[in-house]
């Protein structure tokens, strides 16, 4: 799976620079002064780290810095990056496939996370590695909502089971998997329609649909995976708590990481929840999703690879 | 849930008790706990340290009052602070004629609804809108205006051969004078502030179709992102409002106080869920309330005087003196309740209580009583003492409950009936209302207890 997707470097390296930029600053400096630490606590919340992992990495270099007074710019990336792989520690999220039986991928999420751009990202990727993949429109809510996604699919040349809008997701969600299951399809899809946490009827739609989807399959679905929006913050930890809560989770999906937002909302949520990130969303193209690494993602925000080993 | 600012607040003050006068030094605990408040509602750091910078100013010298605690005066002037950056400038529309509105913002922020609520707002004013589908690039996004469209009775422009925007804008604009209308909402792609084509595109519509308005429309759950993304936008387009959407989620949404206060555009909208009226103007004092976490009963208060149809509330409240309490009558109270939204977004502007989750029996036992009441015929809801054996069974039958339910239901009505039978004899039930509307509460909706007893003890069982 690993193999699977191997442009994560590129990708990151877009959103890396301006990441690297807004903290680059200190590191490149040879001697830090008292000014340091408020623009490294800038830059660190400006990443949306939140409030915790800032104030960490904020003490340590505190910390740090009474006892070596000569410490320098570098010492300080060093230290937030060892903070935050601490943080971070098995966070990755990888998708084991299963041999005898349809995998299936539900993606789920507040509205206008990236839900169905992802659905068609994840699909032409699966389908780039051999796999054999069907597609499931179950928003049946929002207006245009399966148009958007057929569209997807008519591009990248994936097979779709749709219902009429207004219909019930769970039945389409259902039909799918028999879809799949005849057609001899070995991954399942699920684009599903956009939902605030709070909302708690369309909570229990979502249920709904995995209820469904157990007749057929008791462990499906295999992965749930919820979409954050990259440049959401604090609130990004309170959505994946009830998604949670309510549904249950097995990871994320990052978005939106294209823009100069560091998706630093990554870390609130993997510090309070534990659930891993699997991928990455960089932009509107099918190659723009990525898995996510720990470690390129750490040396991407402290910018290590540019400014210390050199 | 965040701890509420109120909350921790009370925590730090709790030393300050019997110090005459607020310092730098007795308020430096406090002060850490609003900056940590205002951090973790997602306001910009450098905003943040500015705001505090501010109280503090306000708050140092001033004396302790004796009939509040040092945190509540505290917080009154956080509050107030607030308030006022929120609230200053031009929240409302310009009033031109025709009025054109171009909306921006980045993917998924909810631009395509926003424009589709204002055009239903302004409809309700008198405004003959149109609606242009300025978005070519994500797959089905004209569809999906187009319909939006039809939902609201409002026409849309799209050319979906055009891959010329700034022209299918011009067209737009010919088009509208054609037919005379007098509103032209612009609903465009969703864009990185950073993506420099796009960019070039939108300036490009915004020269030649010379809006009144530009809305950015912003998630309400934004990170500090959205300092970045309202200074760029501000910076090639000339915002003119903010529109913060998705505020029915539980998100403090401190980025409006960052973008305001970064670029000086006022906030104008609000929007508050998915249906295409749940949207409202902007109001200062709530967002104020809301970044602190301080619920928001004042736009309670509001939402139910404006929800329950006054007259509507009289004649229920001189049916129910005259105690001739039936189930039409039950019914109307059930739809009234439910107008006022979900009894979790009730909850959710309640500050104490903002973080429960209300159990759905509630609301579920709410349909079902209307389900109930819907199954019987105009003459078993209008004299109830006809509901026999058989015709139980029936309304059982056709509602989906079992007979017990039913007979509940029937139960409660006539308890409901004999109470309001005895608080009218003493003339106990006119002192009553009389004292509830003095509070700016509407008696229809309290009467019988039904609201009332569901958020004061909303754990316990809603009376039908």
């Amino acid at each position: 799976m690993r193999s699977l997707f191997k442009k994560f470097k590129e990708g990151l390296s877009k959103s890396a620079k301006n990441i690297a930029d807004k903290t680059g600053g200190i590191f490149r400096r040879a001697k830090l002064d008292a000014s340091t630490i408020e623009e490294l606590e800038e830059a660190l919340y400006g990443a949306d780290f939140g409030y915790e992992t800032t104030e960490e990495i904020v003490e340590e270099t505190k910390e740090a810095y009474r006892k070596d007074k000569e410490l320098r710019g570098q010492d300080v990336a060093k230290i937030g990056s060892s903070v935050l792989r601490r943080v971070l520690d098995g966070s990755e999220g990888t998708i084991e496939f299963k041999d005898d039986r349809p995998t299936v991928i539900c993606l789920v999420g507040v509205n206008g996370s990236g839900k169905t751009t992802t659905t068609a990202k994840l699909g032409s990727q699966c389908k780039v590695e051999g796999r054999k993949v069907l597609v499931a429109a179950c928003d049946t809510f929002r207006a245009a909502a399966i148009e958007q996604l057929k569209e997807w699919t008519n591009r990248l040349d994936l097979e779709i089971v749709s219902g009429e809008r207004g219909a019930d997701a769970a039945a389409v969600a259902y039909d799918a998997w028999q879809a799949a299951k005849s057609r001899r399809k070995d991954t399942l899809i699920i684009d599903t329609a956009g939902r605030l946490h709070t909302k708690s009827n369309l909570m229990d739609e979502l249920a709904k649909i995995r209820r469904v989807l157990q007749k057929r399959d008791e462990s499906a679905p295999h992965y749930s995976l919820l979409v954050v929006d990259g440049s959401l913050g604090s609130n990004s930890i309170e959505q994946a708590r009830v998604f949670h809560e309510k549904f249950g989770l097995d990871g994320l999906i990052v978005t939106k990481l294209d823009g100069t937002s560091r998706g630093g909302s990554l870390v609130g949520i993997y510090r309070e929840l534990k659930l891993p990130i699997f991928f990455l969303g960089f932009g509107e193209k099918a190659e723009d999703l990525q898995a996510y690494q720990i470690e390129n993602y750490v040396d991407a925000v402290f910018g290590l690879e540019e400014e210390v080993s050199a | 849930m965040f701890e509420s600012l109120t909350d921790k607040l009370s925590h730090a003050m709790h030393q300050l008790r019997g110090t005459a006068k607020l310092s730098e030094e007795n308020m430096s605990e406090a002060l850490k706990d609003v900056r940590a408040a205002l951090l973790s509602a997602d306001v910009h750091f450098k905003v943040a340290r500015e705001f505090i910078e501010t109280v503090k100013e306000k708050c140092v010298g001033q004396e302790v009052l004796k009939s509040v605690t040092p945190a509540q005066q505290i917080i009154k002037i956080i509050n107030d602070e607030l308030v006022k950056l929120l609230g200053e400038g031009e929240t409302g529309l310009s009033t031109n004629r025709p009025l054109k509105i171009l909306m921006v913002g980045l993917q998924g922020g909810g631009k395509t609804t926003t424009s589709a609520k204002i055009a239903k707002f302004l409809k309700k004013d008198g405004y003959n809108p149109l609606l242009v589908a300025c978005d070519i690039y994500r797959p089905a996004a004209i569809d999906q205006l187009e319909s939006i469209g039809e939902q609201i009775g409002v026409p849309v422009f799209s050319d979906r051969s055009s891959p010329d925007v700034p022209l299918i804008g011009e067209n737009a604009l010919k088009q509208s004078q054609i037919e005379g209308r007098d509103l032209i909402i612009f609903d465009t792609a969703g864009r990185l502030q950073i993506d420099a084509p796009l960019i070039e595109e939108i300036k490009e519509l915004k020269r030649r179709i010379q809006p009144e308005e530009v809305i950015l429309v912003a998630d309400g759950a934004i990170g500090q992102e959205a300092v970045n993304v309202a200074e760029s936008f501000h910076k090639a387009v000339e915002l003119t409002g903010i529109a913060m959407t998705k505020l029915d989620g539980d998100a403090r949404g401190g980025a409006a106080l960052s973008m305001k206060q970064i670029t000086n555009v006022p906030i104008k909208f609000a929007g508050t869920g998915e249906k295409l009226e749940d949207f409202d103007l902007f109001h200062a004092d709530r967002m104020a309330s809301r970044i602190l976490g301080m619920g928001d009963v004042v736009s309670l208060v509001e939402k139910a005087q404006e929800s329950i149809d006054e007259r509507e509330a009289e004649r229920m409240a001189d049916r129910m003196m005259a105690a001739d309490f039936n189930f039409e009558d039950m019914l109307n109270q059930l739809s009234q309740v439910k107008k006022l939204g979900s009894m979790q977004s009730i909850m959710g502007m309640l500050p104490s209580i903002s973080g429960m989750k209300v159990e759905d029996k509630a609301e579920n036992q709410m349909k079902q009583s209307e389900a109930i009441i819907l199954s019987m015929t105009l003459q078993e809801r209008r004299s109830p003492n006809v509901l026999n054996a058989s015709r139980r069974n029936r309304i059982a039958k056709g509602s989906g409950v079992k007979i017990s339910q039913v007979n509940q239901l029937i139960k409660q009505h006539m308890q409901m009936k004999k109470m309001m039978k005895k608080l009218n004899g003493g003339g106990k039930m006119k002192k009553l209302m009389k004292q509830m509307k003095s509070q700016g509460l509407d008696p229809s909706q309290l009467a019988g207890g039904n609201l009332g007893s569901g958020l004061g003890g909303f754990k316990g069982k809603l009376p039908f």
